[in-house]
């Protein structure tokens, strides 16, 4: 440690233990919202699918886009594809009324093929 | 946008004190002592009684000169050690409570309950004596003595070492059982492979030469109950006729002194009203006497009796107290050990940095046994009905065992909670808290400023000589090692 300078048995262990930790963090794979904050840019995350991330605080607000974009990662991207409509085949158009997820998500309807 | 988790920082808990221009602390949550640069300071002083956010703590650090890289390193460095704390860590945990079958490390065999003695403030036999002895042997018995060993060492877990203290009553009222078990239990460890050490505590009357020449070949350790030069010994320490003890004593200390080199000598002097000279007995059994190493201890009663040390006493004994810890810290700085045992005790605790569960090892590694066998949390509580714990032929109680350490765990003391010398207090003795509170677990609350005023002076001593004389720190730490 470079501020405190131990000067008895327990102290000298904490040094240690501290000096590890320190060590450790260099290359940690760390959570975006732990200490010590930034890993990232603010409001960024390291994926392009937010609704699967969380933003620098732990929660989804923060988000350079909203969760509900999210949508359209499994609608045109598939990557679920059971779960929302096939855009492909059956739904081309399952979408077209909301141009604008945060907003208009509330226009997705639930279909029945 | 939602604001990003911010770190609110307050300061752990920490006690300061300086010593030779010096900044220190000691960590409570832990037991350890740093020195500090003038950044640490500055943080603690900025986080004295108040909370600070990451941020505006970084920006104070950067407007104050430090480097923002620097100040991140300082806050994590801090926060790691939990020199400061944040309201999104967890707190630090009271020191954890030993296993249920912690193994034993040391008997107090209280081979006797008599004594040839009457002093006045005695816990056993005086107006605040809580053993109920009637109708129980006066003299333990070779059977009861080898259960004990053998229950020493089968409930030891192994340990390489173990150690018997023989106590009584009068111990050397039956010296004839102490030669016996001496023989007993080194032929007994020794089958295993194992060491086992003995010491006695005696008021010294019935020592003899083929005694003396005996405790220095086995070399079993001694202490003696001694409260000083003949006017102080002699108004408490006395026989059943009033006769003081002191002119039957001096020749026999010195024999023991000057034959027995194998082990410590040690004296053990009880504080009362009167008795508060501090000095003056130190330089006595010392200097004259020649006593390794002397140790004082108010007595202790509950807080109604006339032979009390009271307040002004109390004073006193302190004011006497300092002028020895000086004195002890000049030795240090030279190299030598000077022989008070309260700043050598508090010492050898504070280099290791100990963190106490419980005030002392009563009950978890160390046992009484009474002359009948029953086994209690240590000697002071020996033939007490109230606190027995188990007895040598049938294993120690652990229903009793647990209740008892349950109530002297110092997370179970409110009192302790935000005193800042609970590491090494705990609460203080057991005995003395069922003596003055009627219950075990009640912290000792009649001497609190006493042990943060002598933990506060033992930390600066200690930090004198982290700065003057590391290496003296170091040898003693091994010392305390070794013994």
């Amino acid at each position: 440690m470079k501020h405190l300078r131990p000067i008895n048995q327990k102290a000298k262990a904490i040094d240690a233990s501290v000096e590890a930790q320190t060590a450790a963090m260099q290359d940690d794979v760390v959570a975006l919202q732990q200490q010590v904050r930034p890993h990232v840019p603010m409001g960024c995350t390291l994926s392009f699918s937010p609704g699967w991330e969380v933003d620098a605080s732990g929660g989804t607000a923060g988000l350079c886009q909203p969760v509900e974009r999210d949508i359209y990662d499994c609608y045109v991207t598939c990557f679920w594809p059971v779960q929302v409509p096939d855009h492909v085949n059956y739904s081309p158009d399952w979408a077209s009324n909301c141009s604008a997820a945060a907003k208009d998500w509330r226009s997705l309807d639930i279909i029945f093929p | 946008m939602s604001a990003p988790l911010t770190h609110t920082y307050r300061s752990g808990e920490v006690h300061r004190f300086d010593a030779q221009g010096q900044d220190f602390i000691y960590l409570v949550s832990a037991g350890a002592i740093f020195a500090l640069d003038g950044a640490v300071g500055e943080v603690l002083s900025m986080l004295d009684g108040a909370e600070m956010a990451h941020g505006d703590l970084i920006t104070a650090l950067t407007n104050g000169g430090y480097s923002p890289a620097d100040a991140e390193d300082l806050v994590r460095e801090l926060r790691l050690a939990r020199v400061i704390v944040s309201d999104q860590t967890v707190a630090a945990p009271a020191p954890a409570k030993p296993e249920g079958d912690y193994p034993l490390q040391a008997l107090v065999l209280n081979i006797t309950n008599q004594c040839n003695l009457a002093c006045t403030y005695c816990y056993e036999f005086g107006a605040d004596k809580i053993a109920t002895p009637n109708g129980k042997p006066k003299y333990m018995t070779i059977d009861t003595a080898k259960a004990s060993v053998d229950l020493l060492l089968a409930q030891s877990g192994g340990r390489p070492a173990v150690h018997i203290t023989f106590f009584g009553g009068e111990t050397l009222m039956n010296f004839p059982l102490l030669r016996q078990v001496v023989a007993y239990a080194t032929d007994q460890a020794t089958a295993q492979g194992r060491t086992i050490t003995f010491s006695l505590t005696t008021n010294a009357t019935l020592l003899t030469d083929p005694i003396i020449e005996f405790l220095a070949e086995q070399q079993i350790g001694v202490t003696v109950s001694i409260d000083g030069p003949k006017e102080m010994q002699d108004k408490r320490r006395v026989y059943k006729s009033g006769k003081g003890s002191y002119d039957v004593i001096e020749p026999k200390l010195r024999k023991l002194i000057a034959r027995h080199r194998t082990r410590a000598i040690t004296a053990r002097v009880t504080l009362s009203k009167g008795v508060t000279d501090v000095v003056s007995i130190f330089r006595h059994l010392r200097e004259d006497i020649g006593f390794h190493e002397v140790g004082f201890a108010p007595v202790t009663e509950s807080g109604e009796q006339a032979y009390a040390l009271g307040e002004e006493g109390m004073v006193t004994v302190l004011e006497q107290f300092h002028q020895l810890a000086d004195e002890w810290l000049a030795y240090a700085l030279k190299g030598r050990m000077h022989g008070f045992s309260n700043v050598s005790e508090t010492i050898g605790e504070l280099v290791q940095g100990t963190n106490k569960s419980h005030p002392c090892g009563a009950g978890l590694g160390l046992l009484g046994v009474s002359p009948s066998g029953d086994l209690s949390p240590c000697h002071r509580f020996t033939d007490a009905d109230s606190h027995v714990m188990g007895h040598v032929s049938s294993g120690i109680d652990r229903k009793a065992q647990g209740e008892f350490l349950t109530k002297g765990h110092v997370g179970a003391k409110y009192a302790c909670q935000s005193c800042w010398a609970r590491p090494l207090c705990a609460g203080g003795c057991h005995h003395e808290a069922f003596v003055r509170y009627g219950d075990t677990g009640h912290a000792n609350l009649h001497y609190c400023d006493w042990i943060r005023e002598w933990t506060d002076t033992c930390l600066k001593i200690q930090g004198t000589l982290a700065v003057q004389n590391p290496e003296f720190l170091e040898k003693f730490a091994e010392r305390k090692g070794l013994s």
